[in-house]
């Protein structure tokens, strides 16, 4: 059950020197470019409703300007909004005095940054302790965490040199490593790996992951970029001009683009690589659980198709075809028991695997596959016709998915 | 004729006007030093006493002395040995030149000078990257301050202050103040918006933003300013000394009226050896303590 941590409600942002003056016009529903024409105010952020659950990765997305960093910098209120309300668990983050949204920044949410926000000035020890050392902790404290931290993201040994002595993938893992130090339960990261070579922006990917399988954190991730967010988000938000045009997990926005907006941009996505077979699979609908090969023709009949798949107490075995029963029929009673001479081996797929890893047998394959899972439970089937469906054009084809 | 003259003559202010302004500004100011120039004055003393302290602390100590600690001091900063040894030298060479005792003087104003520009220089400009409201009031002040003929501002100074040491320390700080009030400001307010607000995200409070981050990382930029304000200063003490404040101005105002061109060169010689010693120093200082911006090996 999603426990939700973070809720933002009626949230709008505009910039400039007086925005209070433009938000009837924001809310009279003019666009961003007519107010800035008018008023040469920049409308940062319209009506964003967002919830953010405990321990999810939430993906923020969209192009250049669309808001995605002005977003970010509310929930720490590096950026006050003009209007509208943002709630970590009970707290009301726009009415924390100076003084206590101090400890709250301190101890509640930590942040990772694009260009890093590294200080060239302090040693990338002192810089993964600043967190701490800002709190007033002593220096053998946060040394010795900070220390622990490097060592976490592969840079021991690493302790004493400046940031400018590091690699942009070395710097950002500093980043890293300062904003795990404080043990915050919220990361915030605004485009953390934008500014990675693709190669170290996916090993940076991985290590995310998998620190997120142990810390458990509420990740905040934003990126312009669609496979990475795919990749890591748990859920995923797309803006748009300071808006929010669509809200869901990655298999929802890629199936289910909300409009024209996110269609261009799941367009170009490898879909093989971002959906699992369960995702686009079709329900079972050729189960064959007869005892006797009579039983099972009937059933076959039922299911109005030549093959299906046979299921016993001890899950999926095997495919059975028509022309096998009916020749079994032939020299032997109706109530003859099915075995292991009736079906045919037909090697099934995991409902987890990913499309990719799939193609090369669905396309073999002279039957449609069965989706098993672990216990030997089928779940669903997998036809050719299926896959150049979701893999094929960008016209819509999402009505036939259950 | 007559009714077009006032296309070929400005239609200026009457004179008897005019003359009544000036004269009114002038009394009211006149009033204004009697009543309150001595309890200004007495708000100097303190300084005047630091003054006169440190002038006779560099005249009364032996020379080698004076020269050994200012050759220590000058290593301490720059860790340079030929800094260091650049020092006694030209300093042995003012010595014999029988320039000593003025540079001396000029050593003492020029450092106090330099102190108080900082010492109040840095926090204006601390207050002026804070509020874009205090730098626009502030900079119009610098342009003033910097484009005034020093001679303007040494009237009222005067006026109010009399003639010493005093008066040609406040004319000093007031040209040459500028610089580091506004690389003070333009080094904060260049400080990488990201570091900032990575402090901030981290839930730094604004003394600890000021002195954790901004400082530090302005602090190449203030240095810059620190430099142009000495010499600025040092460029300042052959007017300073218009106004009675000794030391190594004196002899070259001498010479512009007596048309002694040696004894001018040889001071105006000191006067350079001071300001590239001084400038040297204080570069040396502020690339070593920045070495970590470009990274350890190429520094
Ligand atoms: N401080 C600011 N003053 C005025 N406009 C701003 C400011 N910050 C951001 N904006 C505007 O808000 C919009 C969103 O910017 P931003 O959040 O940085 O986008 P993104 O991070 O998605 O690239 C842009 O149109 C940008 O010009
Ligand atoms: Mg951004």
């Amino acid at each position: 059950m999603p426990e939700p941590l973070i809720t933002i409600e009626g949230l709008y942002k505009v910039f400039g020197s007086k925005p209070d003056s433009v938000m009837p016009m924001v809310h009279e529903g003019r666009s961003k470019d007519d107010i800035l024409a008018e008023t040469g105010h920049t409308l940062g952020l319209k009506d964003i409703n967002l919830t953010i659950n405990k321990g999810e990765i939430f993906v923020i997305m969209g192009l250049s300007g669309s808001g995605k960093s002005t977003l970010i910098r509310h929930f720490n209120r590096l950026i006050d909004p003009t209007e509208g309300v943002i709630k970590v668990e009970d707290t009301d983050v726009m009415k924390l005095p100076p003084k206590e949204l101090e400890h709250f920044r301190r101890h509640k949410m930590s942040m990772v940054f694009q260009r890093f926000g590294l200080m060239p000035h302090r040693t990338v020890l002192e810089n993964v302790g600043y967190g701490l050392s800002i709190q007033g902790q002593s220096k053998a404290v946060w040394s010795a965490k900070a220390k622990e931290w490097l060592e976490t993201v592969g840079l021991a040994g690493y302790e004493a040199q400046y940031p400018a002595q590091l690699s942009g993938g070395q710097q950002q893992r500093v980043g890293l490593a300062r904003a795990l130090c404080t043990d915050a339960e919220i990361l915030l990261m605004d485009e953390a790996f934008s500014a990675l070579d693709p190669l170290i922006r996916s090993e940076m990917q991985d290590q995310l992951i998998e620190l997120q399988d142990t810390l458990h954190k509420t990740i905040i991730f934003i990126t312009h970029d669609l496979d990475e967010a795919l990749r890591i988000g748990d859920r995923i938000a797309i803006l748009k001009d300071g808006e929010m045009v669509q809200q869901g997990t990655p298999d929802e926005i890629l199936l289910n683009p909300a409009n024209d907006y996110v269609e261009a941009f799941v367009k170009d996505v490898n879909r093989a690589r971002a959906l699992t077979v369960e995702t686009v699979m079709k329900p079972p609908s050729r189960r064959i659980t007869a005892d006797t090969i009579g039983e099972a023709l009937i059933q076959m009949k039922a299911i109005k198709g030549d093959y299906g798949y046979y299921v016993n107490d001890d899950g999926y075995q095997g495919v059975v075809t028509q022309d096998t029963l009916e020749a079994c029929c032939d020299d032997a009673s109706t109530s003859q028991e099915m075995d292991d001479t009736v079906w045919e081996d037909l090697p099934s797929i995991s409902p987890d695997a990913m499309l990719e890893s799939v193609i090369p047998e669905t396309l073999d394959a002279d039957y449609s596959l069965p989706v098993v899972d672990e216990e030997g439970n089928l779940k669903g089937e997998l036809s050719k016709s299926n896959l150049a469906e979701v893999l094929g054009g960008a016209d819509k084809k999402t009505e036939e998915r259950i | 004729m007559a009714e077009s003259s006032w296309l070929t003559k400005f239609p200026q202010m009457d004179r008897v006007d005019l003359l009544e302004i000036r004269k009114g500004l002038d009394s009211a100011y006149r009033e204004f030093s009697r009543e309150y120039g001595e309890v200004i004055e007495s708000l100097f003393d303190p300084l005047l006493t630091f003054l006169v302290w440190f002038e006779k602390l560099l005249l009364t100590t032996p020379w080698f002395i004076v020269i050994v600690a200012v050759a220590g001091l000058v290593y301490l900063v720059s860790r340079s040995w030929k800094l260091s040894l650049g020092v006694v030298v030209s300093f042995l060479a003012i010595g014999y030149f029988g320039m000593w005792d003025n540079t001396m003087r000029t050593l003492s104003i020029i450092t106090v000078c330099t102190l108080m520009a900082i010492g109040l220089g840095i926090p204006i400009g601390i207050v002026m990257a804070r509020s874009d409201k205090a730098r626009s009031v502030i900079t119009p002040m610098l342009d003033i301050m910097q484009t005034m003929p020093a001679f303007v501002y040494l009237i009222p100074v005067v006026m109010l202050l009399g003639i010493g040491k005093i008066p040609g320390v406040i004319a000093v700080i007031i040209y040459a103040i500028p610089p580091v009030i506004r690389l003070t400001n333009l080094g904060i307010r260049l400080v990488d918006s990201e570091v900032m607000e990575a402090a901030t995200a981290y839930g730094a409070n604004p003394t600890q933003r000021l002195f954790g981050v901004q400082l530090p990382l302005a602090m190449p930029t203030i240095m810059a300013g620190i430099n142009q304000t000495i010499m600025m200063a040092l460029s300042m003490v052959v007017i300073a000394s218009m106004i009675g404040v000794k030391g190594l101005g004196q002899p070259v105002l001498k010479s512009i009226t007596n048309q002694y061109f040696t004894l001018g060169l040889f001071n105006g010689l000191a006067i350079v050896a001071l300001a590239i010693i001084f400038d040297r120093v204080s570069q040396a200082y502020a690339k070593r303590t920045q070495r970590h911006m470009q990274g350890i090996e190429n520094a």
